[in-house]
């Protein structure tokens, strides 16, 4: 039986994480590569970097990052974050990505998550969709980290990138993002009901039964979560325990 | 002992290429190459595939006698190769992803999209499931029945002769997810990302 994954995310900004871990295990908590080797020996399903970093310029960094990473998780590495070329995914790859995640630029022009399936592989290719209620039952698609508004529906975008190839998508609410009150089961439920790919739910979770919530009620195929394993409140093994322990199937 | 990586410029081997540098150190020289004098001098191979059937035979095909040195290690010399996903499921003889594609033909059987039961199991196949071993191989000396295995994949290869079928996992049907016929070895799960369980499948190849 597939299991359902945990994914825990880390915010890079200029080489080092946003938001760190404090265990007193880490030797330098700013460090991502440390931290991806920390929660990968900790049991999580995959490991996740946002690239928060401003500039174009710094691409090298987190090429490096992940370089260094690559070298170290033999779980799979998805990285977003300023994704906008197809020299962009080819360079994450080669320093050893296995995903790329796609936001602004796949709202954009679907075009290039179609070209971009067609030349990796859609296994490789997972399209951001950040989405904000709008109104009862309805969600618009947001960019640039949720500041510009699009007019996009949520849920026809979402169809749309599953027909251009994209092998998954990583669905953030921006309501819930940073309020750790749980996942928009709503949006999640809507979303998974209309695709036919892997959903990760992503934005708002604050306990573990948030994380029972976007599996068991959003349907969500992986839950991704940040500041809840950044600050120690929670171990990844620990959220496996409790999930399995409600009846909800993990790699244990 | 010399292993090489088959590079034909298909998909991302990134992280094949960094699992067996780690259980190789030290003890195996590997080579990533396409060069066929290379290939033919080394003791095992290992063939990953990523993309599309048609994309991955297209490409080992675009490779001036690649196809023909693989055969020959493979087939007449009996030595050990190790296909990974697409690397695995080109084996059979016709693949059906994209278009109606030949494979190489070593291992009667063809790779089809897995039925996914009107919608109710999505596809691609993405994630951690668990294996189920049906006959004992090299490649799971120490792995525990049942070990979870990554797995991304929308087709599966389906073999004639099902006696080369050494584990499957299940999704929508019993997939076939590990085969053994004296050399040949394959993985529809991806040991390089499969954690400590996965290296340690790596390491059962590098021990053969």
């Amino acid at each position: 039986m597939l299991k359902n994954r945990i994914i825990p995310c880390l915010d890079v900004k200029n080489g080092r994480v946003v938001k760190g871990i404090n265990f007193v295990e880490l030797k330098d908590a700013g460090d991502p590569v440390e931290q991806a080797k920390f929660y990968s020996d900790g049991g999580a399903d995959e490991i996740c970097f946002l690239d928060i970093t401003a500039s174009n310029e710094n691409r090298e960094t987190i090429i490096d990052i992940v370089r260094k990473t690559a070298k170290e998780c033999f779980v799979p590495l998805t990285v977003g974050g300023g994704v906008r070329t197809i020299q962009n995914i080819t360079d994450l790859l080669l320093a050893g990505a296995d995903k790329v995640s796609i936001n602004t630029a796949a709202v954009k022009n679907i075009e290039f998550v179609k070209e971009a399936s067609k030349k990796f592989g859609s296994q490789c290719i997972v399209v951001a969709i950040d989405a904000k209620k709008v109104s009862e039952n309805k969600w618009e698609v947001f960019t640039h980290g949720g500041r510009n508004k699009t007019g996009i529906d949520a849920v026809g975008f979402a169809k749309q990138t599953e027909a251009n190839g994209a092998g998954e998508i990583l669905l953030t609410s921006m309501d819930k993002d940073g309020t750790k009150s749980g996942y928009d089961v709503d949006l999640l439920k809507e979303i998974t009901r209309n695709t036919n790919i892997p959903v990760i739910a992503s934005g708002g979770v604050g306990t573990l039964d948030h994380l029972y919530d976007g599996i068991v009620k959003g349907g969500a195929s992986a839950v991704l979560a940040a500041s809840i394993f950044h600050y120690g409140e929670y171990k990844i093994k620990e959220a496996k325990e409790y999930l399995n322990s409600k009846n909800v199937s993990v790699r244990l | 002992m010399n292993v090489t990586i088959v590079d034909y410029q298909s998909g991302n081997i990134s992280s094949v290429i960094n699992s067996f540098t780690e259980v190789a150190k030290g003890k195996v020289n590997l080579e990533v190459t396409s060069d066929i004098k290379k290939i033919n001098a080394s003791d095992k191979i290992v063939l990953p595939g990523q993309g599309s059937f048609k994309s991955c035979v297209d490409s080992l095909n675009n490779i001036n006698g690649l196809v023909d040195t693989l055969k020959e290690f493979a087939i007449t010399k009996k030595k050990p190769l190790l296909g990974i996903c697409v690397g695995l499921q080109m084996f059979a003889d016709i693949g059906y992803e994209e278009a109606e594609t030949k494979g190489l033909g070593w291992i009667s059987g063809k790779v089809s999209k897995i039925d996914n039961q009107n919608g109710k199991f999505k596809l691609p196949h993405i994630g951690w499931n668990e294996i189920e071993i049906q006959k004992e191989s090299k490649l799971f000396k120490d792995i525990k029945n049942k070990s979870h295995m990554y797995f991304v994949h929308s087709y599966e290869f389906i073999p004639d002769d099902k006696s080369v079928i050494s584990a499957t996992t299940d999704y929508s049907s019993k997939i076939v997810c590990s085969i053994e016929k004296e050399n040949l070895f394959g993985t529809q799960f991806h040991p390089e990302k499969s954690d400590k369980t996965g290296l340690n499948i790596i390491k059962n190849f590098l021990d053969l």
